[in-house]
């Protein structure tokens, strides 16, 4: 475990190959996380101005630095970028590309150029979406949803970005069999499934979902350019059409999708807690269980983003009751993680201070959620600024907070760096505060009533967007001192060797950074992921 | 005094919201409480190693998954009562259908008068049933915490009542485009000898009544995207808009025009024939307009000066 003569060493350098060549048409799992990480987390940075641009015109009623359109094209752009091109893609394709191959004990991923072509796949997608911004009548102006009819009436860009997100999907779904048939046929001797990594089997949930929910996507997506160019009045109540079906359709992917957002971030949660708390995860097979719960039970519930929309009082029933059992499988993790931390012994160094954080965050964009699964609450504070701060805490707070927990943990092992440690817990308090003084008051915001996509607001509600917007600035501030410091760190600070933080996982026993594949000969595993004592042995 | 046969649907709401809102804050802080009580005693200073090594307790993992399972059956049941609260309307409810379009909200009552505001009388149940003219749009009083979405072709209604007079906020809550957000009007409660008054004040509808040209373009949301004062909106403002020289795109190409009556009533009822230079073709067609309210909008807008 020695950091080579080479700057970086590992699968930076082993094969000899440089140059931009070296990384794009690489099909070594490792190149192929990181060019994920850097595409999809460049795209969260966009997606962040335009989120504070967004807070920036909502400081004042009326208007304060755009007008009507604008602020409509960019909240869609905002959250066509933060899901389709940060927070699906992300997880999976950045820290499930950089660690899963190395966690089960694989040389790479079961298909090595698929997975480059899915990388391709999602960045030709990113620029159609990226070029629809740019021509024909303007941004899309439909929001992330693109319900009809309105998507279909608009003038502004939206078959474009629809099919660059089309495109997307199939980068997903080939991730996915990807990731499936890595867990199933290249684990190492000895990794039994009661020892694979808890961010395994949550990367195992998720590829299921995206194998199975993102096909319903693709389909829906055509029908709106085929409602667009063709005029099929698929959805058009004129012509025999329902735009309800179009809502259906949307959400059995949508609604599942969430999942797709959320699950990697548990399992990288759930790995990282133990580490620093040198005890074995509390409950591990009721978390890996609850993935796959979540996993199945979140495909049906979609029907709860309808209980307004008109759609039946019996579905409303059945929908509501699939909601709450949802609930269920995620209350068991949250208990289990917080079970972990008895009687160990705790270090709140930089990753665990992000991960402690998410399951605040995401306990109370959970239990918000209650109010939303139960149709009587639901029906007032739906398409308010309550489910904007709903969503955000859970998307955000819980997927993005792990999302720089993993970031924290796993980077300094890829790039053989470390970031300072100061002014990472800096960052991570002022990203807390400002995120709570942001989204807590937009929860508060839509209980008042206030809707949600309005670019104008009653006077009443002057206070609280004030104090939110404050909020996003302070936010903002911890997030650059963050990136400042995690790239200073990992291009040019401290060494950083062999296994700081104790880790029992594989990735934590090959060299520092990674050789190209992984493992000098196939590894044998003889203890769990977080059998800490077998380790020191 | 007869007592009501209903409760009324913030009364129907507001217990679920308390239920739920006080579960969810014992939990959250049990949940804190006890990892910032774990994260305290067990910090690495304090205890530099574990001092335990359990990993899994099946009496506890029974405990909290069945705990939780029946706390959100009951949220669930709760929750359901009262949204069937909120879709059984009372007898003898008022019945005013309200027309959404984009940008605009048009209330009709069952004798034919029509006002851009809600007039409902007080302590008697309104079922209001909606209709969407073009995209789906959102009926939302957070007053009363009724909300439907109003969808082309579909049969939607709420029912509310309100308690006391007064004035309340009501919200287009489904984003339906550009002017989605002054899609606001009120909810006005009147008395009910009061609102009896305002019913037949305005007699048989809009039509018998002289036609008020700036009542019109408010009633049917022009004024959403056309200022009065020249302040750039959506669409070009109306002051000084009469004789004045602009340039417009038509089929591709652009030519100068001067603002007159004949082009006025153009834009009106074919609104994307000629549109003014840097703004987009978005104006609605309002078809329901009759060539009388077409005249008063025209004379309207020239008198904007």
């Amino acid at each position: 475990m020695t950091v080579s003569d080479h700057p970086r060493g590992g699968f930076w350098s082993d094969t000899g190959r440089s140059g931009l060549g070296s990384w794009i048409f690489s099909t070594d799992h490792k190149r192929i996380g990181l060019l994920y990480l850097f595409a999809t987390f460049g795209f969260f940075l966009v997606g962040v101005v335009l989120g504070l641009l967004l807070k920036f015109e909502l400081m004042t009623p009326g208007r304060t630095i755009m007008g009507a359109e604008a602020y409509n094209a960019v909240f869609t752009v905002h959250g066509v970028t933060m899901i389709f091109l940060f927070i699906l893609p992300g997880f999976p394709g950045a820290f499930g590309n950089l660690v899963m191959p190395i966690q089960v004990g694989a040389r790479d991923v079961a298909f090595p150029r698929l997975n480059l072509l899915s990388w391709w796949l999602y960045m030709g997608g990113a620029l159609i979406v990226l070029t629809s911004l740019f021509t024909g009548n303007g941004p899309p102006d439909t929001g992330w949803t693109f319900y009809v009819p309105f998507s279909a009436r608009t003038g502004t860009n939206v078959s474009l970005a629809v099919f660059g997100v089309f495109i997307i999907g199939f980068s997903a779904i080939l991730t996915g069999l990807n990731f499936i048939t890595t867990i199933h046929r290249l684990r190492a001797e000895g990794m039994t499934w009661g020892r694979l990594t808890l961010f395994t089997w949550s990367l195992y949930a998720t590829a299921w979902v995206q194998i199975l929910a993102t096909p319903i996507l693709a389909i829906t997506l055509v029908l709106i350019m085929a409602e667009r160019m063709l005029g099929t009045g698929l959805f058009d109540p004129g012509r025999g059409g329902d735009p309800l079906m179009y809502q259906h359709l949307f959400w059995i992917y949508s609604h599942p999708a969430v999942y797709i957002m959320i699950l990697p971030a548990m399992g990288a949660i759930s790995d990282i807690i133990p580490v620093f708390s040198r005890k074995p995860v509390f409950g591990y097979k009721m978390i890996a269980f609850s993935s796959i719960a979540i996993a199945a039970a979140g495909s049906l519930v979609w029907g709860h983003h309808m209980f307004t929309s008109g759609m039946s009082d019996r579905a409303v029933l059945v929908f509501s009751f699939l909601t709450f059992i949802v609930a269920i499988p995620s209350a068991i993790k949250v208990f289990n993680w917080v079970s972990t931390l008895y009687k160990g012994s705790i270090s709140l160094e930089a990753p665990m201070l992000f991960a402690l954080s998410f399951i605040i965050l995401f306990s109370i964009g959970g239990l918000t959620g209650l109010i939303l699964g139960a149709a009587a609450t639901d029906v007032h504070v739906h398409d308010t600024q309550f489910v904007v701060g709903h969503f955000h805490y859970v998307m955000f707070g819980g997927t993005g907070f792990a999302f720089f927990a993993a970031m924290h943990y796993w980077l300094p092992k890829f790039f053989g760096r470390r970031y300072r440690e100061k002014p990472a817990v800096i960052a991570w308090a002022l990203m807390f505060i400002g995120f709570n003084i942001l989204y807590f008051t937009m929860k508060v915001l839509g209980m008042k009533g206030m809707p949600r996509r309005y670019y104008d607001y009653l006077p009443e509600f002057a206070t609280l967007n004030l104090v939110s917007t404050i909020g996003s600035w302070i936010l903002a501030v911890g997030l650059v001192i963050m990136l400042v410091n995690l790239i200073r760190g990992l291009l040019r600070g401290e060494p950083f060797e062999g296994n700081p933080w104790g880790g029992a996982t594989l990735e934590w026993s090959i060299p520092t950074p990674p050789p190209t594949e992984n493992f000098a000969r196939e590894p044998v595993v003889t203890h769990g992921p977080y059998d800490f004592t077998a380790m020191k042995e | 005094m007869n007592q009501p046969l209903f409760i009324s649907t913030t009364e129907t709401v507001d217990p679920v919201f308390i239920f739920i809102f006080g579960a969810s804050i014992v939990l959250f802080l049990a949940i804190a409480a006890t990892m910032v009580f774990f994260v305290v005693r067990y910090r690495r200073s304090r205890a530099p190693e574990p001092t335990s090594a359990v990993a899994s307790n099946i009496g506890l993992e029974i405990v909290w998954t069945a705990l939780p399972t029946l706390l959100v059956l009951t949220m669930f049941w709760y929750g359901w009562q009262g949204y069937l609260g909120l879709r059984t309307v009372p007898e003898g409810a008022l019945e005013v259908t309200a027309t959404a379009r984009m940008w605009s909200w048009n209330f009709t009552y069952t004798d034919g008068r029509n006002s851009a505001k809600l007039y409902v009388p007080v302590g008697k149940p309104v079922q209001v049933n909606l209709v969407s003219t073009d995209v789906i749009h959102g009926f939302f009083i957070p007053a009363f915490r009724v909300k439907r979405d109003i969808v082309p072709g579909m049969k939607n209604q709420v029912w509310f009542v309100a308690d006391r007079p007064g004035s309340y906020d009501l919200f287009c809550s489904s984003y339906c485009g550009t002017g989605h957000s002054s899609m606001v009007t009120t909810v006005e409660a009147l008395p009910a000898k009061q609102f009896e008054e305002w019913l037949e004040h305005g007699g048989g509808g809009e039509e018998a009544a002289k036609l008020d040209g700036r009542k019109l373009a408010q009633e049917k949301g022009c004024l959403g995207c056309h200022s009065l004062d020249g302040s750039p909106g959506v669409g070009p403002s109306f002051k000084g808009l009469m004789g004045q020289k602009v340039t417009v795109v038509s089929g591709g190409g652009t030519r100068e025009i001067i603002v007159d009556e004949a082009y006025l009533r153009k834009s009106i009822t074919d609104p994307h024939a000629d549109i003014v230079k840097g703004f987009q073709p978005i104006m609605p067609t309002l078809s329901d307009l009759s060539p009388q309210q077409v005249e008063a909008l025209v004379e309207f807008i020239e008198g904007v000066k």
